[in-house]
């Protein structure tokens, strides 16, 4: 086939080294059989493993406290929640412009539902709270128009704030309307601020903005027609506390600087309010530190908080720590899916063994009469099987009517069959068991019954040959039917859910109702990563200690 | 055959007799526990079921004779006892035992086990038949009530008195005419029977090239790549729900927006394609185990004989790995077929399937028309089994091949 | 080939679905989410039917997610395709659901029909527009039934919420809804906590402790339910004395099915359940789903819904209205919870307290329960 050249290469038919051409021939061995994966790796990938990811991400994702009062949330980081006294004015004021923003888009309750998960009662808080905003702004509202009735008109405000610059102030507006609302609120917005009151009216320059973005994009109307929300005014009293800021509004010479100029002339008929107590006085919750704490603490865009609360902590300012007893619950329950999976798993293996055994010893005829037994409650939907086990398990149900009418039971303490551990433990038993059966009996009809034989004609007893001849090579059967009992086993939720009653739920229950009744999405992407994490240390473990390519399954 | 039916008859009365005693007084010993007499039922129980064996067996009644009798005797018994319920136990319970001695008597008993075997060695061997069927007694025990309780005339899952009674009047067939006969429940059978089939399709065609595949020598990445396969199995259902909805609701849009397709259309697509991928891992590691023990000189062969690679496949290496594809195929039908959680969240009305239907029922009226369509079902796959034994029987005779 | 003509078939009714937009500017294709079985079938009868047959070439789908709603309802807005025109939902779902953003708000005296001698929508459903999103339909009550013939001899019928928690008068199973709400608070009533304290107490750590310590007292004796189907079921079977669960669904059990089954009306808790508009629909869409809740929650259609169901109509002006059992013939207004008869000693669920304390209670009450 090769000959041999001068240099003591190996050469093949063709002429090229037979290391070349060998290596060529493996290529294109590895291409072909990536070509035959490909497809379906695609597929999986792409219609799976990319949803699974983006969904499991939630577990840490928490932009929403950041985004929704970003100013606030600024501020509240140089506050030492230690001191146990609620933050400054600042925070407050900051608080307020996020918030009335965040309520004009409907956002504020999102926050209030996130935080409430965190800090029992911030979910009202929010809600209530949104609606009064309102009431504040009009502190201000009310004085500047009765002072200058020229700025109770949108068209005022629209020439006031127009003017040359860079628009800066709106750019900036723009990119944090577009991380609250998750939109790109991109268009033109119809106004070029005047840089020289964007300088000299800061806080009025960016509510103004945030109103003109809003109004112009997410509504589409004129913007130059319409009259600035509530927050503006707000803006302006606030900007003219200051008396640099008064300095500078007589000296302007602007369109409208008259009725700027009005104002400043009468300030002392402007509120002399503080948000702080402002906001105190839409509810007192929010001079509550903890409140604050459980908004620093969940501040940043990412969160290790959702895992913690799924291994029953919780956390704090600096460390995290363990819940109280009486909330804790997620450590149970992921060891109570991990040993009832087990439970299941070894009742299979002992209840389909010997079953698979008979399967693959009897006469084909035969086997495949008995077969049709194994794959029929396979054909029974599963919520079927598991109302039925409700019926034969219950205490007036058919097991305990026999037993009581057999004598065996007495009528008061009927068995307790379900609505507890056994209850899963038996139903889903009966709904994995064909998972074992099947991968059991394929690999044992590859078992040759002549070895058994053989062992036996040399001396062995019936046990021994057992032991030390067919058992060994049943073991991959029973490790591919492991693994799928227990996999499944483990993700389960609605029999558990059925007939688990209290002490027979799992974790997959507990996913189920995050994730469709509490909306805590977070929370139920972290457990079910856990959960997977678990499967996969555990899928590693088997391939290492039985191999994957020994997986069995029919056939 | 022939050797074991010349096989010698246990000895009557050391043997066969005691051991029937003993069986007839454990089944009187319950029966009279049922009547707070368990021990007197115990003696009665042993000394009839002795008289019974030394009679059949020393006049050598025969089979069917002797059974008749005996199931006569004792329906007459209970009858006395029970009435009309008694009567059927009796005849039920007559017919155990008198089976039971003419098991032992004709040396049935040992038919299956070598002429070598011990007694105890015997003993064992039909201890573990007794046990193998408890297991398919425990496979099959919750199908029966199911299909009890679907002739219900009420709408609960509870056995009536009138039920227990067997008084026509708690039977109806009502639950069956609200399966056959409303939209309610047959549209979503016939959204089952269009995705589950499709969906097993897709998964079995892609699963197999795959498998194939993974079965080369030299793959790169193959255990991340077999886990990666395997991981629809392993994420909870829950989470695969809302994961896949979230690639499935904007895959519908633009489908929708782009190609002009119908909204329900777009929607089987969704469940069939989210279907598919839950039915992957079943095929994959079946369809790999199978080719674990494929020879793959016999491709070779082929290949050296000319054929292409297409050829090879379906000529040669299909029709050995058939049995894996198969049951690959089975798994994966079920998954769509019995599948709920994904289809709540994937599907959207025009796509309700049948376990989504029955799903709901449960929810919101426990009405026994869930176990009208268990039942059908059932009936359905065990003539479909059945079609499927005898005509591979079939084919076996008329190949000329003993039966296997 | 098949595939090929089913595609093009299918692209066709697409065509014409698009196209078929004429009554005005409202889409002709509504999806309507409701509970499935006998719920949807009233409001099938009493709503959608009517509404089709007022308005030519509507076609109604219906699709039995209510349970999921809020789930699917934010997964369908985060992937931006609403699928659903009207959704059916709790009160309590209802609040989350606003508070998400993801449902519309609604303006009662735009949106809905005035009462027939005028008064507005807001006035006639009064109290029970719990936040800005909720259109109520019904008023339904988690109450409880018992099996009359379990009553132990010589003992009066419970007729007490109390009674529940008496395991020595009246030994039994108990079922109970697997999850906090309703069941601290009957707890605390019978802790002897006065009703209008209720909500203060349960506010408190120790107050929580108290319920769920009383809970405690007949925890061994209660099977935990979580469809509604449940308790008629059980108590159908014998398997508990008395349970809580819908009135609908108790009678249902009594009058259409003759079980063995009382009422016990005490304390019952006050729950509705209404329709909610998503947010995002396109303009057609809205118009129609707007259109059909104007037409389906007016005085007539509500108290209709009655003659299928027995939950009582949302709308004062609906209750004289309410009349006979559509195929039994038995008046309806006895078994409604709003029946001054029934409705005694009646509990108001407090939607805001749930919305605040949802989940910190219902973590406590889970770890309680996995004791």
């Amino acid at each position: 086939m090769s000959d041999m050249t001068s240099s003591g290469q190996m050469l093949a038919a063709d002429g090229t080294p037979l290391k070349t051409s060998l290596a060529r021939a493996l290529r294109r061995q590895k291409l072909r059989a990536l070509a035959l994966i490909a497809p379906l790796l695609l597929f999986v990938v792409i219609t799976f493993i990319v949803p699974i990811a983006t969904m499991l991400f939630r577990s840490v994702e928490n932009q929403i406290v950041s985004s929704t009062m970003p100013q606030a949330v600024e501020l509240l980081q140089q506050w030492d929640s230690a001191t146990g006294v609620a933050p400054d004015e600042a925070v407050y004021q900051a608080l307020y412009f996020d918030l009335f923003k965040a309520a004009e888009a409907k956002e504020h309750t999102k926050l209030g539902t996130r935080l409430n998960y965190e800090q029992t009662g911030t979910s009202s808080l929010f809600r209530t709270s949104g609606r009064k905003l309102d009431d504040v702004g009009e502190l201000w509202q009310d004085p500047i128009e009765d002072i200058a009735p020229a700025l109770k008109d949108g068209e005022t405000w629209f020439a006031m704030m127009s003017g040359t610059g860079s628009n800066t102030v709106l750019e900036e507006r723009r990119a944090l309307w577009a991380s609250l609302v998750e939109e790109p609120f991109a268009g033109d917005v119809g106004i070029t601020i005047s840089d020289e009151i964007a300088q000299m009216l800061p806080l009025t320059t960016a509510a103004y903005a945030d109103w003109a973005i809003y109004e112009a994009i997410e509504d589409g109307k004129d913007i130059s027609k319409r009259d600035p929300w509530e927050a503006v005014y707000a803006g302006l009293g606030l900007d003219l506390r200051s008396d640099a800021t008064v300095r500078a509004v007589n000296a302007y010479t602007g369109p409208h600087a008259a009725d700027l100029q009005l104002l400043t002339a009468n300030l002392d008929q402007m509120p002399n309010t503080m948000f702080k107590d402002a906001f105190a006085e839409m509810d007192e919750d929010w001079l509550d530190p903890e409140v604050w704490e459980a908004i620093k603490i969940y501040s940043p865009n990412y969160t290790s908080g959702y895992f913690l609360n799924a291994v029953d902590m919780k956390k704090g300012v600096e460390t995290a720590e363990m819940r109280p007893e009486n909330q804790q619950i997620y450590i149970t329950l992921f060891k109570r899916t991990l040993w009832m999976s087990l439970v299941i798993t070894a009742s299979c293996i002992i209840l389909g063994y010997p079953v698979a055994w008979l399967l693959a010893n009897l006469p084909m005829r035969t086997a495949n009469v008995l077969m049709i037994l194994v794959l029929l409650p396979f054909w029974t939907s599963l919520l079927v099987r598991t109302s039925a086990w409700k019926v034969l398990l219950q205490q007036q149900g058919v097991i305990n009517e026999i037993l009581v009418w057999l004598g065996f039971v007495d009528d008061a303490n009927r068995l307790i069959l379900m609505n507890n551990a056994t209850g899963t433990v038996i139903a889903m038993t009966h709904i994995l068991m064909p998972f074992m059966i099947l991968p059991l009996y394929s690999v044992m009809k590859t078992i040759p019954p002549s070895y058994l034989r053989a062992a036996k004609s040399l001396g062995a007893t019936n046990f021994t040959a057992f032991r030390r001849v067919y058992f060994p090579q049943s073991v991959p059967g029973i490790g591919a039917g492991s693994i799928l009992v227990f996999i499944l086993a483990i993700g389960y939720y609605i029999t558990p859910e059925i007939v688990g009653g209290t002490d027979g739920v799992l974790i997959s229950n507990r996913i189920a109702y995050h994730i469709s009744s509490s909306l805590n999405w977070g929370l139920a992407a972290a457990l079910g990563s856990i959960l997977l994490a678990l499967v996969m240390v555990l899928y590693w473990l088997y391939d290492r200690i039985v191999g994957i390519d020994n997986v069995k399954l029919g056939g | 055959m022939a050797i074991l039916a010349q096989a010698p008859r246990p000895k009557l009365m050391t043997f066969t007799a005691p051991c029937t005693a003993a069986l007839a007084a454990a089944i009187a010993f319950v029966v009279g526990n049922a009547f707070g007499t368990p021990l007197v039922g115990l003696a009665i129980g042993a000394v009839f079921g002795f008289i019974l064996a030394a009679l059949l067996g020393q006049f050598a009644v025969p089979r069917t004779m002797g059974r008749t009798a005996t199931i006569a005797f004792v329906a007459v018994a209970g009858f006395s006892v029970g009435a009309l319920g008694g009567a059927v136990a009796g005849a039920l319970l007559g017919a155990v035992i008198s089976w039971f001695f003419y098991w032992l008597h004709t040396g049935a008993y040992r038919r299956a086990v070598p002429v070598y075997y011990t007694a105890a060695q015997t003993l064992w061997y039909n201890t573990f038949l007794f046990i193998c069927g408890l297991v398919f007694f425990f496979l099959i025990a919750p199908l029966l009530p199911v299909i009890w309780l679907s002739f219900n005339a009420q709408d609960f899952f509870t056995f009536t008195p009138e039920m227990l009674s067997f008084d026509p009047a708690g039977y109806s067939l009502k639950h069956y005419r609200d399966f056959l006969g409303t939209d309610e429940w047959m549209v979503p059978l016939k959204n089952s029977l269009i995705i589950a089939p499709i969906a097993t399709l897709i998964s079995v065609t892609l699963g197999t090239l795959a498998a194939i595949g993974l079965s080369q020598s030299h793959v790169p990445f193959r255990q991340a790549i077999m886990a990666i396969m395997i991981s629809p199995m392993i994420v909870p259902l829950i989470i695969s729900a809302t994961g896949m909805f979230f690639f499935y609701a904007p895959l519908g849009n633009w489908l929708e927006a782009n190609l002009g397709l119908n909204q329900s259309f777009v929607g089987y697509v969704k469940v069939i394609l989210a279907h598919s991928v839950l039915g992957v891992p079943f095929v994959i590691i079946t369809v790999t185990a199978t080719l674990v023990g494929f020879d793959n000189s016999l491709t070779r062969a082929a290949a050296n004989m000319g054929a292409n690679p297409v050829t090879t496949f379906f000529r040669v290496q299909m029709p050995l790995i058939l049995p894996g594809v198969i049951s690959g195929g089975l798994f994966a039908f079920i998954t769509s077929f019995d599948e709920v959680v994904v289809v709540l969240f994937v599907g959207s009305a025009q796509q309700q399937t049948l376990p989504w239907q029955m799903f709901t029922g449960l929810r919101e009226q426990i009405s026994p028309t869930i176990l009208a369509a268990a039942t059908i079902l059932v009936t359905f796959s065990i003539l479909l089994l059945t079609t499927v034994e005898l005509l591979r029987r079939r084919s076996e005779r008329l190949r000329g091949l003993s039966p296997s | 080939m098949q595939i090929k003509n089913i595609v093009s078939a299918v692209s066709v009714l697409a065509l014409m679905a698009g196209t078929a937009s004429a009554d005005g500017e409202m889409a002709n294709d509504m999806t309507l989410v409701s509970w499935g079985g006998a719920y949807q079938q009233s409001q099938i009868n009493a709503y959608a039917d009517p509404y089709v047959a007022m308005n030519e070439g509507v076609s109604v789908t219906w699709d039995e997610s209510s349970a999921e709603a809020v789930a699917k309802l934010r997964a369908m807005n985060e992937a931006g395709n609403i699928t659903w025109d009207v959704v059916d939902v709790v009160a309590s779902d209802a609040l989350r659901l606003c508070d998400e953003g993801l449902a519309l708000e609604i303006d009662a005296d735009e949106d809905l029909a005035p009462a027939p001698d005028g008064t507005s929508a807001a006035d006639d459903f009064g109290d029970l527009m719990v936040g800005d999103c909720f259109i109520p339909q019904i008023v339904y009550s988690t109450t409880f039934g018992y099996r009359t013939d379990m009553v132990p001899a010589g003992v009066e019928p419970p007729n007490d919420i109390c009674d529940v928690f008496d395991i020595d008068t009246y030994p039994g199973l108990r079922s109970l809804e697997k999850r906090p709400i309703n069941n601290v608070e009957w707890a605390l009533l019978c802790d002897g906590v006065a009703k209008e304290d209720v909500y203060d107490v349960l506010e408190t750590e120790e107050g929580q402790e108290r319920a769920l310590a009383k809970l405690g007292t007949i925890k061994d004796n209660v099977i935990w339910w979580s469809a509604g189907a449940d308790t008629p079921q059980l108590l159908a079977d014998g398997e508990v004395f008395i349970g809580s669960t819908y009135n609908g669904r108790l009678f249902a059990a009594i009058e259409e099915q003759d079980q063995p089954i009382g009422m016990m009306w005490d304390a019952q808790v006050f729950d509705l359940d209404g329709w909610i508009i998503p947010e995002g629909l396109s303009d057609e869409r809205l118009a129609r789903a707007k259109d059909f809740i104007y037409f389906a929650t007016d005085t007539q259609r509500l108290a209709d819904q009655a003659k299928y169901i027995s939950y009582g109509p949302a709308r004062l002006s609906s209750a004289p209205l309410v009349g006979q059992h559509a195929t039994l013939g038995i008046d309806m207004a006895q078994h409604m919870p709003t029946d001054p008869a029934n409705a005694q000693n009646t509990f108001l669920y407090n939607y805001e307290f749930w919305a605040d304390y949802r989940d910190d209670i219902d973590a406590k009450f889970q770890a309680w329960l996995a004791q």
